[in-house]
């Protein structure tokens, strides 16, 4: 059987901790004893594969999925999905949610004395096009508090849930906002200790995917774990 | 080109907006092989709580052993529509219920060979980046020998990812404990 080649490991602070106490709630939520290091097998190499037979015609537009259109800052969400190698990830799920324009979400639990605005659900999901392109159009997310440390607030953000080509590629993160004044304070954003890799999840403004009296661009690339160079060992 | 892969964040409160869509409870019925199963137990927090808010996610081959997915080389058949992908959020007793088919064994490190497993990913909110685990089958010998279970060094940790057959019926119990004495395994992988 031919060797499996398996993805590479996060350079250290690239990645957030378990445990992090700032966010309080991972106190009783992180693993108390350390991973057991166990080798990438054909299990973890292989994945759950998504195509394009998922997504209907509005999923990618959150403006578009009532009858009538959202309040808020219309915005053009696109970038692409690399791996850490600089490859594209093309094909691959994107699956996105987050709060209305009030900082409120469509979600039972929410209790923020906010307007859920009818013509917004917070739903979205694409695939990636052959070169790891993906957009959405949609409406700027409110901040909004919650109940970790005194005068809480949570920037504004995107969650993005994504798959790539392997089990060991998942990932979930949020997308943030370029100038939030709230990123300096807030202890999700700041539980990556690497800057380079802490900025990484801020998108920036683009004039050029702008459109022209209607939506405000960002873009912002996601990167997933890549192969190894070399194979681990013959399998 | 050495990029930086994006840093995790947790999935948050309100994971189930942008998760549900594509929970797979049941993927008994997209098999048309093997021995149909299902598996359910609770979440729980460090202080023995449950958790009303994680989700999981199941990967797993079919019943012949065959991972539905091209880096799987292995001479066996797939099963038609049979992806071997599962998503379950715990409800507000913490607890989950995945239906499925007991997969196949799979060919691990050298020559070794894996006792039937099925891959899991924790997502919860309070956890800033998913954990992976496995879940095993109390009735396969096969666990013995195996190489990933081998690799546990604390033997009294291993049944952690057993699940346990509950009697004679096709059905298994399993939980996860995030933190204590029946603390889960979780891998860095």
């Amino acid at each position: 059987m031919s060797a499996l080649i398996g993805y590479k490991k996060p350079a250290a602070g690239t990645q957030p901790n378990y445990l992090h106490p700032p966010y309080q709630s991972s106190i009783k939520r992180a693993p108390g004893k350390p991973l057991v290091l166990v080798p990438q097998t054909l299990s973890e190499i292989t994945g759950p594969l998504f195509g394009h037979e998922l997504i209907g015609p509005t999923d990618n537009d959150l403006t578009k999925q009532h009858d009538g259109e959202p309040i808020g800052e219309r915005i053009i969400l696109s970038g692409r999905v690399l791996d850490e190698n600089g490859r594209p990830v093309p094909r691959t799920l994107i699956e996105v949610w987050q709060a209305n324009s009030t900082g409120r979400y469509r979600h039972a639990l929410d209790q923020h004395d906010a307007p859920l605005d009818p013509n917004f659900t917070g739903y979205g999901r694409t695939v990636t096009d052959d070169e790891g392109r993906y957009r959405f159009v949609s409406i700027k997310p409110g901040a909004y508090p919650w109940r970790n440390h005194h005068n809480a607030w949570r920037p504004q953000h995107i969650h993005f849930s994504l798959f790539g080509p392997s089990f060991m590629t998942r990932l979930v993160t949020q997308m943030y906002f370029p100038g939030d004044p709230l990123l300096p304070l807030d202890p999700i954003f700041n539980c990556v200790t690497d800057q380079r890799a802490r900025d990484s999840m801020i998108s920036t403004f683009d004039l050029e995917t702008t459109i022209p009296e209607f939506a405000l661009g960002y873009r912002w690339d996601i990167v997933l774990r890549g192969r190894d160079a070399t194979p681990m060992e013959k399998q | 080109m050495a990029l930086v892969p994006t840093a995790s964040q947790t999935v948050g409160p309100y994971l189930h907006l942008g998760l549900t869509a594509l929970t797979r409870a049941d993927i008994a019925k997209d098999a048309s092989k093997g021995e149909k199963i299902v598996i359910s137990g609770r979440v729980f927090d460090g202080e023995g709580q449950p958790v009303p808010d994680a989700l999981l996610e199941f990967w797993q081959a079919n019943a012949d052993g065959k991972y539905a997915h091209p880096d799987d080389l292995q001479d066996k058949p797939l099963d038609g529509g049979f992806l071997g992908f599962g998503r379950v959020p715990t409800d507000k007793d913490g607890g989950f219920r995945f239906a499925t088919v007991k997969p196949g064994a799979v060919p691990g490190p050298g020559n070794s060979l894996q006792a039937p497993h099925i891959v899991v990913c924790v997502f919860m909110r309070g956890m800033l980046r998913h954990l992976y685990t496995r879940i095993y089958f109390s009735d396969e010998a096969g666990n013995a020998d195996d190489p990933v279970l081998g690799l546990i060094e604390d033997a009294a940790r291993r049944p952690t990812l057993v699940a346990q057959r509950q009697g004679g019926k096709a059905e298994y119990h399993w939980d996860i404990h995030m933190q204590g004495q029946k603390e889960t395994v979780f891998f860095d992988c």
